[in-house]
């Protein structure tokens, strides 16, 4: 079996289960982004995989080898840190060619892995610099650089871009992307940063309290998400509570109560689905409270039964209501995701 | 890198050297000179074996408790001197520029390490009739001639200040660097002149760094074993000197042990307050 | 009065009181006769030549210094396996020996000297000069003991994944990252150990003081038969040679840190 497999993985820390019975398949070639607020086991996960923490329970397994109970430095897989990790006694090409001269490959050999590297990274000639001269974004260049050096089979990022400020961050957030289809490598991002998880990953892992919640892809999260954590972690949601008999804020919808079952639950909207209508027109009536104009977009708040929905539109299909007018809320079916629980 | 527990024997190779040696070149010597503090004089050698308390009774004189009780007070001025003069000095220097930090971290790192030999000697010069300072005095017109200004016990007690004041900076330079600086600033922005803000912010947010380093140059000025014997007359010995004094001139290694096992106690028993204000200053935090 | 005027006048008078008597000494190890006199009679290096021509003062400074070298060098060699275990292993009992190694260093010298002189004379060694080199070993493996734990906790344990992760196991990171880093601090431990050593007497008196005289040793030996300037000369060298070497530890490391200070402001 090709790709990488976590078979039930746990990871316990005394009585809290930091990661709790994993699973997981990425086949090759795929980049993943493992999402999830802090403390939810997320760099746990990936620190297991690096070899880093041994797990309490389950095994990891890539290309059919089962990788559990092997040391970190006989894995062979690159890491970029949080921290970045390099060396501050090493300059930039010796950072780079660390892995390479405690394999003792020969300098010819190392020097010229070392301008290949440099070059993919887009800091061609920089070998001779110190660690300390180099900016935020070229750090960052290198700790990937030397994390490639090896040709690793799995390339693992712990919060890589944390660091850099918001505009570097998205224009890395790209290169980062770009840079793993060029060389079809097997990659697992650490974030916290649902944009940074949209931008760059084929499967998006969601993480909550050590388990998995969701995995899929970036739409598929977005559109589809499978529960009340995931659709209120990944982007700006209406979670509307949503009652057993089908009742909505009020009004009655006896198909969305056969869906959501007797126990209730939740319907999520997001909010750019939202209409805004005369109130005669709408699924759901209610009061406008505030209307938010940032310029690109407008956002609506709108009370209803003493519920918040926000409606998102752009300034081309602007709504003429103000705060204080009763409105009609229209909710399209096919943007409704009714979730259980 | 995971900090993990040793597993294997050889993961605890790195401790073996150091262990031993600690075991075997202290803690044995130390046990060693226990043991020898119960063993009886032998003038033909060091010692015979023996198990007596004679070592120990021979303290209950008035002699010995007038030394004990002179090394006691002696170790307290010199401690409340330094620490007087020492912590407004470490304040301002923690305030001073990087620069001038290391300068006098350089110049007073420089005097701590000088033996106390050297440190003796410079003083009994410096108090000396023919070059000593009343020179410069004479020279000056102060006097009208010069004279020696030792031995006396003002002699010892500057020689001891000068020896442990530099101990005394390096023990206050941590904590007050860390002192919260906006402390003072937000005192000043209150009112309070730069020097009444020093006496009601500073000190007591250090009182108990205070305390500590006071006991801890105490137990410093304890061990002084040279300057007594170099800047002052018999009566100005400690128990450091006598301990010197029994273990080679007197050839009574019993009865130095013994009076060395009782300055340990004594010691440790102020180290032991130290820790214990440590504690309690952990505990305010 | 301005803080800055306050701060003038104490610095002005700690430094008059720490320089005084180094003046005088000074002063009196350039005087031109053999006597000692200050203001100094003439101006003569010739008591600074005599150190090293002298052969009682040159013996004792050859002695003094292989002492301090071969002391210091078993300290750093104590220290640095112990404190590299007390870093890389979970291992609370084991700071027993960081205790053992602090103790000698904050009792009175006197009973450490005294522990020593019992022992050496009990296993019959007393007055052989290697004693001494392990006696000062054990006092002043704090120093060392003391710059090398303050190196490893600001080694960074991310570095150290970083280079498991790329191939390197507990040796090879060891030699390639872990004492490249640590190499600053274990050069002062060693410095430090060095010029304490180099200065000590108690101890040194107390272990081979009949049989070998150091400087500390001759000096004090020296002052019982009367005073001569070479007293005085070897003092001063004393004093730069420590102010030297300090200043170097100032210059190339961060002396601050290594005092107890938060991480200086050159990072």
């Amino acid at each position: 079996m090709s790709g990488l497999q976590l078979q039930d993985l746990t990871k316990r820390f005394g009585s809290v289960n930091a990661v709790d019975g994993v699973n997981l398949s990425v086949p090759h070639g795929t980049f993943v982004c493992l999402l999830g607020p802090s403390g939810c086991g997320k760099t746990t996960l990936l620190r297991m995989i690096a070899g880093l923490e041994d797990p309490t329970a389950g095994a990891i397994v890539l290309d059919g080898k089962d990788m559990t109970g092997v040391p970190t430095h006989q894995r062979d897989f690159g890491m970029v840190f949080q921290s970045l990790a390099l060396f501050p006694h090493l300059n930039v090409g010796e950072n780079i060619a660390y892995p390479l001269r405690i394999r003792g490959v020969d300098k010819a050999e190392q020097k010229k892995r070392v301008d290949e590297l440099l070059n993919l990274v887009r800091l061609p000639g920089l070998a001779d610099r110190p660690v300390a001269k180099l900016s935020g974004g070229q750090r960052q260049r290198v700790a990937i650089a030397r994390a490639l050096a090896l040709r690793p089979k799995l390339f693992l990022l712990d919060e890589p871009l944390s660091a850099l400020d918001a505009k570097l961050r998205e224009a890395m957030q790209v290169e980062l992307r770009q840079l793993q289809q060029s060389l079809g490598i097997t990659t697992i991002v650490v974030t916290h940063d649902q944009r940074e998880a949209m931008t760059m990953a084929d499967l998006v892992v969601v993480m909550g309290e050590g388990r998995i919640r969701q995995a899929a892809s970036p739409i598929q999260v977005y559109r589809k998400p499978s529960d009340a954590f995931v659709a209120d972690f990944i982007g700006m949601t209406n979670l509307l509570p949503l009652k057993g008999n089908g009742d909505l804020l009020g009004t009655n919808f006896p198909s969305l109560g056969m869906a959501v079952g007797s126990a209730g639950g939740h319907l999520s909207i997001r909010p750019e689905d939202v209409r805004l209508v005369a109130p005669e027109q709408g699924t759901l009536t209610g009061t406008v409270t505030f209307v938010r104009d940032l310029g690109g977009t407008i956002e609506t708040f709108v009370d209803v039964q003493g519920v918040s929905i926000v409606s998102v539109t752009t300034p081309r299909e602007r709504t003429p209501f103000v705060a204080g007018d009763a409105v009609g809320v229209r909710l399209p079916v096919e943007s409704c995701v009714v979730l259980k629980g | 890198m995971r900090r993990e527990p040793p597993r294997s024997l050889a993961d605890y190779a790195p401790l073996a050297f150091p262990a031993i040696m600690l075991l075997v070149f202290f803690v044995i010597p130390f046990s060693t000179m226990i043991a020898v503090s119960f063993f009886r004089r032998d003038p033909a050698g060091f010692y015979s074996r023996d198990f007596i308390f004679d070592n120990y009774e021979r303290f209950l004189s008035a002699f010995f408790g007038g030394v004990l009780g002179f090394s006691i007070m002696l170790a307290v001025i010199v401690a409340v001197v330094c620490v007087i003069i020492a912590f407004p000095f470490t304040w301002l220097l923690a305030q001073a520029s990087r620069r001038v930090q290391i300068v006098w971290l350089v110049v007073i790192l420089s005097i701590l390490s000088l033996s106390e030999v050297i440190i003796g000697f410079a003083w009994t010069t410096l108090f000396s009739r023919t070059a000593g300072i009343t020179n410069i005095f004479v020279w000056m017109g102060l006097m009208s001639e010069a004279q020696a200004l030792s031995p006396n016990f003002g002699a010892v007690l500057t020689g001891m200040v000068y020896q442990a004041l530099p101990y005394t900076v390096l023990v206050l330079y941590p904590a007050i660097v860390r002192l919260d600086p906006t402390l003072m600033e937000a005192a000043r922005t209150l009112g309070s002149s730069p020097l009444r803000a020093f006496f009601n912010v500073v000190v007591p947010a250090m009182r108990s760094t205070i305390v500590a380093t006071l006991i801890m140059v105490f137990v410093f000025a304890l061990g002084s074993y040279l300057l007594p014997q170099m800047l002052g007359r018999p009566q100005h010995w400690t128990l450091s000197v006598l301990i010197t004094d029994q273990a080679i001139y007197q050839s009574n290694m019993p009865f130095a042990a013994a009076m060395a096992v009782f300055l340990v106690l004594m010691s440790l028993a102020f180290v032991g307050l130290t820790l214990l204000v440590g504690a309690r200053k952990g505990g305010e935090a | 009065m301005s803080q800055v005027g306050l701060r003038r006048i104490i610095f002005t008078l700690v430094a008059l009181f720490l320089a005084g008597p180094l003046v005088v000494v000074a002063g009196v190890s350039v005087n031109e006769k053999q006597s000692l006199t200050f203001p100094p009679q003439g101006f003569s290096l010739n008591w600074y030549y005599q150190i090293f021509a002298d052969d009682g003062w040159r013996a004792a400074l050859i002695n003094s210094v292989t002492l301090a070298a071969a002391s210091a060098a078993i300290a750093v060699l104590m220290a640095l396996p112990l404190s590299w275990f007390l870093w890389r292993r979970i291992a609370p009992w084991a700071n027993i020996f960081r205790l053992l190694g602090v103790a000698p260093f904050i009792l009175p010298p006197v009973i450490t000297a005294l522990g020593f002189l019992t022992f050496w004379a009990t296993v019959g060694a007393y007055g052989q000069a290697w004693t001494a080199a392990i006696s000062h070993a054990i006092f002043f493996i704090t120093l060392p003991l003391v710059t090398l734990s303050l190196g490893f906790a600001s080694i960074d344990r991310s570095l150290v994944e970083a280079a498991a992760t790329m191939g390197g196991n507990d040796r090879t990171i060891l030699r390639t990252v872990v004492l490249p880093l640590i190499l600053p601090y274990l050069i002062s431990g060693f410095a430090f150990a060095f010029v304490l050593s180099l200065n000590e007497y108690i101890i040194a008196y107390m272990t081979v003081g009949f049989t070998m005289e150091t400087l500390p040793i001759k000096i004090f030996n020296a002052l019982r038969y009367g005073y001569t300037p070479i007293m005085a000369s070897v003092s001063v060298f004393f004093v730069l040679l420590a102010a030297i070497i300090f200043g170097l530890i100032a210059r190339f490391g961060d002396l601050p840190k290594l005092l107890g200070a938060l991480s200086g402001g050159g990072k």
